[in-house]
């Protein structure tokens, strides 16, 4: 069976998957890849189903080499994919041969690479997924040097032959999502809720899987009492009573004590995943 | 059961609001009882109920017309006598379970105290009780047990343990619950279970599944 040897790490790396939804009501989120539409599209440049296990990669730094012929591709975060050295570039199916080192660049778009390996990564299935849960603790551990990552076996489907036209990079400069109404959006004031839609924000650097939180104004509260912890949903901006926003992401508990004022379409969701500390953000109304 | 609000919560979920957990229980149980094609799951928690659907196969609108409907039927089935609260299900019953546990807690005496009762009162009291699992909250496989019978409530402690063992057996408010793994908590703790609360490896992975029935049974070790 092809393994891939794990040399170096930059940042977090995790195997994702598209998660394992539908179990909220014993208490597991859904978890998978932040960036879904990435982790499929670099599945399908390789040939594999969307739903395949790859790396979810933050801004680059991983190091890896496999023991026979692989195809892999980046999608998500724009950078260099550097093969024994040279730059094959994201967003393509590149072929590997046996013990050359893959090594991904630091992005210079976006913030999270979806790096699919044709035959997907083979760890094992924990509650009918392979995706690392950072907050629960499911799933695969967090991918340190030195680890072996199993590659599975080839999918029924070929290799795609692609022009190069399935590029879509990150943006780099401001962001704009789509907002749908949350189920406690009378819990802010009318002015904080207008403020939420008019003014510019910027995504955290202390955001992660679990959430991306807001910088900006702080959103008054028009209840300022406490909310018994309700079911939440990918995408749902909770604020704090200190009027801090934070947009629910993957990793989010399955319930949560603070209101949700609003919630991000889920055709914006993906972008989240890489907008970086600092870049700004702006909301409107999702039709 | 009286009316309940529906909320949004994005394109593919409703969050209903109930004015009682006893309400959020009896739509739980009546939704969970005529369940349409296209629902993904049903999530309760302490007041509200989250309903998931796959729009492909059951689009929100009928899928809040199906919730108004059973909330309706429900509140017209409720009797004047407290009735259209949830029932437990009756011991011997195929959906109880039953948690051995050994009540030698570490808050046990300090809790009967609190609550001015003896500590063979209070487990007594606990293992007569039918439990049904509300809501899960807090970590993977944590229920929240309720019953209607249950008198007492239990103050939180006041600063909350940084480690509480896998097993534990606790109160807080007007539920009980165990710990499914290792990790902090500010219930009062009254005994600890080698029950298999948690394991993601297995076909089952949780013990207490809402709307499940629970009897405790106290063991010697």
């Amino acid at each position: 069976m092809t393994s891939l040897v794990v040399e170096a790490v930059g940042g977090p790396v995790l195997v994702e998957d598209l998660g394992r939804p539908g179990l909220a009501r014993l208490g597991v989120g859904a978890s998978g890849a932040l960036d879904r539409g990435a982790l499929a599209l670099a599945n399908r440049l390789v040939g594999n189903p969307d739903g395949a296990a790859g790396l979810e990669v933050v801004l680059g730094g991983l190091r890896l080499v496999p023991d026979a012929d692989v195809w892999i591709a980046a999608a998500g975060a724009w950078g260099p994919v550097l093969v024994a050295g040279r730059d094959a570039g994201p967003y393509r199916a590149v072929h590997v041969r046996a013990g050359e080192p893959v090594e991904l660049g630091p992005a210079r778009r976006g913030l999270r690479y979806a790096l699919a390996i044709r035959g997907g990564i083979d760890e094992p299935v924990v509650l009918g997924s392979r995706s690392r849960d950072t907050l629960a603790a499911i799933g695969p551990e967090p991918v340190q040097a030195g680890r072996v990552l199993a590659v599975g076996a080839e999918p029924a489907a070929s290799v795609p032959l692609l022009d190069d036209d399935a590029a879509y990079p990150p943006p780099t400069g401001g962001v704009t999502l789509g907002l749908l109404p949350g189920p406690r959006a009378d819990w802010l004031t009318d002015a904080a809720l207008a403020a939420l839609h008019e003014s510019t924000w910027r995504i955290s650097a202390a955001s992660d899987r679990v959430g991306a939180r807001l910088e900006g104004p702080a959103l008054a509260r028009r209840i300022t009492g406490e909310l018994l912890s309700e079911p939440t949903v990918a995408g749902g901006i909770q604020v704090t009573g200190a009027g801090v926003p934070t947009i629910l992401l993957a990793d989010r508990p399955v319930t949560g004590g603070y209101p949700v004022v609003a919630i991000v379409d889920p055709g914006s969701l993906d972008l989240v995943a890489q907008v970086r500390p600092g870049q700004a953000v702006r909301f409107r109304h999702a039709r | 059961m009286t009316a309940v609000r529906l909320l949004p919560s994005g394109r593919a979920a409703l969050l209903v609001e109930c004015d009682s957990l006893a309400d959020v229980l009896a739509l739980h149980d009546a939704l969970a009882a005529t369940a349409p094609d296209g629902l993904v799951e049903l999530v309760p928690a302490a007041r509200t109920l989250l309903v998931s659907v796959d729009t492909d196969r059951l689009p929100l609108e009928s899928a809040a017309s199906w919730v108004r409907r059973v909330a309706a039927d429900a509140t017209r089935a409720a009797t004047p006598a407290g009735g259209g609260t949830a029932r437990p299900a009756p011991v011997g019953s195929a959906d109880v379970v039953v948690i051995e546990v050994d009540y030698r807690g570490d808050d046990l005496a300090e809790t009967a105290a609190l609550l001015e009762v003896s500590a063979e009162h209070l487990v007594a009291r606990h293992v007569a009780t039918a439990w049904r699992v509300a809501f899960i909250g807090f970590a993977p496989g944590f229920g929240y047990l309720v019953a209607a019978e249950w008198p007492f409530d239990v103050p939180r402690l006041d600063v909350a343990r940084t480690r509480v063992p896998a097993g534990a057996v606790g109160l807080a408010g007007a539920f009980s619950g165990a710990y499914p793994r290792e990790s902090p908590g500010g219930w009062r703790l009254v005994g600890r279970t080698d029950a298999a609360l948690w394991d993601p490896h297995a076909e089952a992975p949780a013990l207490l599944v809402p709307g499940r029935t629970v009897r405790f049974r106290a063991v010697a070790t």
